[in-house]
């Protein structure tokens, strides 16, 4: 019989790089100059953990191109994989993603970079049970803070699992993970929405009109800090160099060179160029899935269009347990019934 | 001015996308800027509006990141703008005194500056040593303190491109601004002595060592107190005192 006490362990047999733990993020630290951290694609992220049945915020490993091999040790482990494009396979048999999976002790799950996306996300069942530091266990590499020694992972690692809020393996089926809203039209033909300020007041107008109307590529300078653009240089009206104010997630600065620096999860609390604007939150995955090479464009939005457009995806993503079809038409009506987890599929169907 | 004044403080609201919210109450490094901030952030400490997840105090204005599904951006500005502002009571604020040694191997860049300021090395330290800072900001990594009141024959511009790191503990000074450098880090500053106290110890608790508005004040020591000293940090000691 399974039992919470029993919960296993994922053992990590081969790492690329930029295979990190995080959480929502670490909030309340800002002040002192601490990192968030948390995930740079949170759309696929909280999807991920909701499919798992955690909550939206437990910690999950987010995973880059770089790829990660892990192991599964000492009991089943129900886990949920999401995010970009990228190929999954377990004991080598392709697995689809986004989905929910139960493996067994022994079992091997390997992710590697496929069609498209940057990031991609493992939660399982009861979330990664790291040391928080600082009330998150967020890992930001370049302080040396929170996961896993505040680092990225390499092989061998043991990863330690948290108590899983469902009372028994047998709660969780395979499943995949139908979720209209990961669906990722390209930041070209639907650009990616942009509130202007603080100092859009800081760009000419010629400036501003270049930034809305422009094509803009990702170059190779992209990691969870920030992600430099390169396109038509975007002109300043008064100088490019302001008293250090607060940076929030996706702010867009504009320093000497006249390109685009988005900043990302792990950007600093406070810094010192101009933001002509801030990518709206709900487009934010979006722009987290690019790839050096991609190009991208911008559209002018107001607050509350933003703040509408988060809401709506947030009531989505909430909706995530709906949206599972099982891998597996065998599985028998009693066990489907069993299921906590599948309700919201047997009324899907109803 | 007098304790618990009110302050008369002009606030623009500047959207940092739906999510937060810039309220800025100048463009300059100004205490009577800083205090504005220092006083909306004490008054939302103490009037919370349910969805405000927290503050960050810079320089010149204060930043709110909130929940925008449980408070909305115009009802957020409608509280800020009906709370009363006043000068922070002086006893809310800590002046500590950082012990600092202005010798080779830790003043990497002191000749440089005498160089470059045209002053004598000893003429850089005393001036350094005789200011009394306040703390502005946090920023860029956890601890890196932000210190106003440089004097102002210790401007210097920002290096062209950044200089190999600066050690942790490092006392940092470009642009009109003293920094205290909480890691090992390139900067683009001027490195002009080290401090073996520890801006930033997450053992210890708090693990920040000085709270934003609190005054700081060097106090030259010699490379063996140095020595010393930086052994009982490592240690878990505070090394720095509260003088007032």
């Amino acid at each position: 019989m399974w039992s919470a006490e029993m919960a296993g362990a994922l053992r990590v047999t081969a790492a690329g790089p930029g295979a990190t733990v995080q959480d929502g993020g670490r909030h309340l630290y800002l002040r002192y100059g601490v990192t968030p951290a948390g995930p740079m694609d949170w759309v696929a992220f909280r999807t991920a953990n909701l499919a798992a049945g955690n909550d939206a915020e437990a910690a999950a490993l987010e995973i880059s191109v770089g790829g990660l091999d892990l192991l599964c040790e000492e009991a089943p482990l129900a886990v949920a994989i999401c995010g970009g494009a990228f190929l999954w396979r377990r004991e080598g048999r392709e697995v689809p993603s986004p989905c929910c999976l139960v493996l067994q002790p022994g079992e091997h799950l390997t992710v590697r970079a496929g069609a498209y996306g940057a990031w991609c996300y493992l939660a399982v069942a009861g979330g990664f049970a790291t040391p928080p530091e600082m009330g998150s266990r967020a890992t930001h590499t370049r302080s040396g803070i929170g996961g896993l020694e505040g680092r990225m992972l390499r092989a061998g690692d043991l990863l330690p699992i948290g108590a899983a809020l469902a009372p028994s393996i047998e709660t969780y089926i395979e499943a995949r993970i139908e979720a209209p809203w990961l669906a990722q039209p390209s930041p070209l033909e639907r650009p990616l929405r942009v509130v202007p300020g603080p100092q859009d007041d800081y760009f000419s107008d010629a400036g501003l009109a270049t930034f809305f109307e422009a094509e803009f590529e990702l170059t190779p300078m992209a990691d969870r800090m920030a992600y430099r653009l390169d396109g038509p240089l975007v002109a300043h009206s008064r100088g490019f160099n302001i008293v250090s104010d607060g940076i929030a997630l996706g702010a867009i600065q504009i320093a000497g060179d006249g390109r685009p620096l988005v900043l990302m999860a792990d950007r600093q609390p406070t810094g010192g160029y101009p933001k002509i604007g801030h990518i709206a939150r709900a487009d934010i995955g979006r722009i987290a899935q690019m790839r050096p090479g991609a190009r991208c464009r911008f559209a002018r939005v107001g607050v509350a269009e933003a703040r509408a457009a988060l809401l709506a995806l947030e009531d989505e993503i909430v909706m995530t347990r709906a949206f599972l079809r099982p891998l597996q038409a065998e599985l028998s009506s009693e066990r489907l019934l069993a299921a906590n987890l599948v309700d919201g599929f047997i009324d899907a169907l109803a | 001015m007098t304790q618990d004044a009110a302050l008369s403080c002009q606030p623009r609201f500047l959207p940092a996308g739906e999510s937060a919210l810039v309220v800025e109450y100048g463009q300059t490094i100004d205490p009577a800027i800083h205090d504005c901030v220092l006083a909306l952030d004490a008054a939302l400490a103490a009037a919370r509006p349910e969805g405000l997840i927290e503050t960050v105090p810079t320089y010149r204005s204060l930043m709110l990141h909130f929940d925008p599904r449980i408070l909305a951006p115009d009802d957020l500005i409608a509280h800020v703008q009906g709370l009363a502002l006043r000068k922070q009571a002086t006893g809310a604020s800590k002046r500590w005194r950082i012990p600092v040694c202005y010798e080779l191997p830790h003043a990497e860049d002191l000749a440089e500056l005498a160089g470059l300021l045209k002053l004598s090395e000893e003429r850089i330290v005393a001036l350094h040593a005789g200011a009394v800072y306040r703390v502005y900001m946090y920023g860029f990594v956890p601890g890196f303190t932000f210190l106003g009141g440089l004097a102002p024959e210790l401007n210097v511009s920002r290096r062209l491109s950044p200089r190999p790191p600066a050690p942790e503990g490092a006392l940092l000074i470009a642009g009109g601004q003293a920094l205290i450098a909480s890691f090992s880090m390139p900067t683009g500053w001027y490195d002009l002595g080290r401090t073996p106290v520890k801006a930033f110890d997450p053992r210890r608790d708090p693990a920040f060592l000085c709270g934003i508005g609190d005054e700081v004040v060097f106090e030259p020591i010699a490379l063996s107190t140095f020595d010393a000293l930086s052994a009982e940090a490592e240690a878990g000691g505070r090394v720095a005192q509260v003088v007032g």
